[in-house]
């Protein structure tokens, strides 16, 4: 079926994919909040959110439905257009990372192998450098848009902490990049799949390096730094009111997820079910058991990411820019530093 | 100066070393923690299916009492009004006519009786000074109200209903309570 040299199947297959995906993620977001807030309970010896709906499961939609129905602020001394795209561009940046995870391997449907990645980029794991700090503008332009002190100093400092994080999980990567050789996170993972162990055995300082740096990047606690309550009022979405200020508490979740995903796929195998020989069963189910894996592991990181939270209080400004700057980066640079003295000597 | 108690511990001013400046190892020891407190009972009391017990001696709202024969104890002497430090409570008093004999016990009744359950601090000294134990303090609590005005209590809302004529509202009003 070819109209136009385009095969449409295939875009119309990928848009059903992009749709999937995106819906997904948003689902799994709006129910990650909803983690959080039981997670948090049980931590604290609470019940947490019980009344709407069977174990209040019903609890996000009715969350949701509120914001919603709130009332649409908009100071008369912000910048109108800057304050509108900021959250976003926040949303957009979170979302676009989902472009370039495998989130299995393919499907065989109606004669096509249909592959479970929207964009199989080769340079997969820079995009989503490239779009990850991306995201820090859509903090940065709502901090400042806002015309408020307190947002724009959280907004300010956002962006030094995302700096600062990045430089060493970029350099956490690139030790990770020099033993697999290869940028796509496609084939990253199909390296682990078929190859004795996962990446975590290689890289462990290097995974808890990219661990930390990821948190920093999301913005969660001990890092949450943005959003300081007590200090910053609530930082960077302080003006913002309704389904705006939904999108930037949303598009937090929704990092959370993205990291999480890529931290699977890139250390601990993606979705490559341990101790399993996917070739005893059917091909699309061996699929979609892959999914399944790499969805229980993205939840169980971000378990970690909550456990964390209400585990830890926030860093002081100045703790936060001597772990970055002073432990992270030499840290990093030792890591690579050793993994490329090890692949020379194996040579 | 001198020190009230001998538990004072001198503050740790050492350095911190490599390994606690890391941090990671007294983070992982506080994930611990919290992760104990994962398996542990939670205390939470679900309220509106769960109720807490209240102690025997709780002082609830109140009750104006009956007797057997189902005619009303007060005799609107006062002594509750007077004896209540919070001047919460209001009585207007009533000779009884003929024929009122099968409501009220004494030849003077309380026409109006009115407490004021934001100004009432349920001390239970009016239930002590009453001599014709015509009030006493139930195991309820006086329920949210939307106005000022709905938390004075009336005669109609204090008294407890009839014995002979309306047993089931009793029966309700006991189940309530317990």
């Amino acid at each position: 079926m070819t109209l136009l040299a385009f095969d449409w199947a295939f875009i119309i297959e990928k848009l059903i994919l992009i749709v999937i995906i995106v819906f997904a993620s948003l689902g799994i977001a709006l129910y990650t909040t909803f983690g959080e807030r039981k997670v948090a309970a049980i931590l604290q010896d609470r019940p947490g959110p019980n009344r709407a709906g069977p174990f209040g499961l019903l609890q996000p939609l009715a969350d949701g439905l509120k914001l919603i129905m709130k009332e649409e602020i908009i100071p008369n001394a912000s910048s109108k257009w800057l304050f509108i795209l900021g959250p976003g561009l926040a949303m957009t940046a979170s979302l676009m990372t989902c472009a370039v995870i495998p989130w299995g391997t393919s499907l065989h449907l109606f004669g096509r192998t249909i592959e479970l990645q929207i964009a199989d980029v080769n340079i997969g794991i820079l995009y989503v450098f490239a779009v990850v700090s991306m995201g820090v503008y859509g903090i940065m332009i709502g901090g400042w848009a806002s015309n408020n002190k307190f947002s724009l100093m959280s907004a300010l400092r956002a962006a030094s902490q995302a700096i600062s994080y990045e430089i060493a999980m970029g350099l956490a990567l690139i030790a990770l990049l020099m033993t697999t050789g290869s940028l796509s996170l496609k084939t990253i993972v199909a390296d682990q799949v078929t190859g004795h162990y996962w990446n975590i055995v290689y890289q462990p300082l290097g995974f808890l390096i990219f661990f930390i740096c990821a948190m920093a990047e999301c913005n969660r606690t001990p890092f949450d730094l943005p959003e300081a309550e007590n200090e910053l009022n609530f930082g960077y979405h302080q003006e913002y009111s309704s389904m705006k200020l939904g999108f930037y508490l949303f598009a937090e979740y929704v990092n959370m997820i993205m990291s999480s995903a890529i931290m699977a796929c890139m250390y601990f195998g993606g979705y490559d079910l341990p101790f399993f020989d996917e070739s005893t069963v059917a091909p699309n189910i061996a699929a979609m058991i892959g999914v399944g894996t790499l969805l229980i592991k993205i939840v169980l990181f971000i378990f970690l990411f909550m456990w964390i939270r209400w585990t830890i209080p926030r860093f002081r400004y100045d703790q936060l820019m001597n772990l970055g700057w002073k432990k992270m980066i030499p840290l990093a640079l030792l890591n690579m530093l050793l993994t490329g003295a090890i692949i020379l000597s194996k040579l | 100066m001198q020190a009230l108690t001998n538990k004072s511990i001198a503050v740790n001013r050492k350095p911190m070393t490599f390994w606690e400046r890391l941090y990671l190892i007294n983070i992982i020891k506080g994930m611990m923690i919290t992760f104990k407190h994962m398996f542990k009972k939670q205390p939470t009391i679900r309220y509106p299916e769960q109720k807490r017990e209240f102690s025997p001696v709780f002082r609830g709202l109140h009750v104006l009492n009956r007797d057997e024969e189902g005619r009303e104890n007060c005799t609107a002497c006062g002594l509750c009004a007077v004896a209540c430090p919070a001047e919460a409570i209001t009585m207007e008093a009533a000779e009884r006519q003929e024929g009122e004999e099968h409501l009220y016990k004494e030849e003077k009744y309380a026409a109006k009786y009115e407490i004021n359950m934001l100004r009432c601090i349920f001390c239970g000294l009016c239930e002590e000074a009453c001599p014709k134990d015509a009030i006493y303090l139930s195991e309820t609590f006086a329920p949210a109200n939307y106005t000022r005005k709905g938390f004075i209590y009336d005669k109609n809302d204090l008294l407890i209903p009839n014995t002979l004529t309306n047993a089931t509202a009793l029966a309700k009003a006991k189940g309530v309570e317990a």
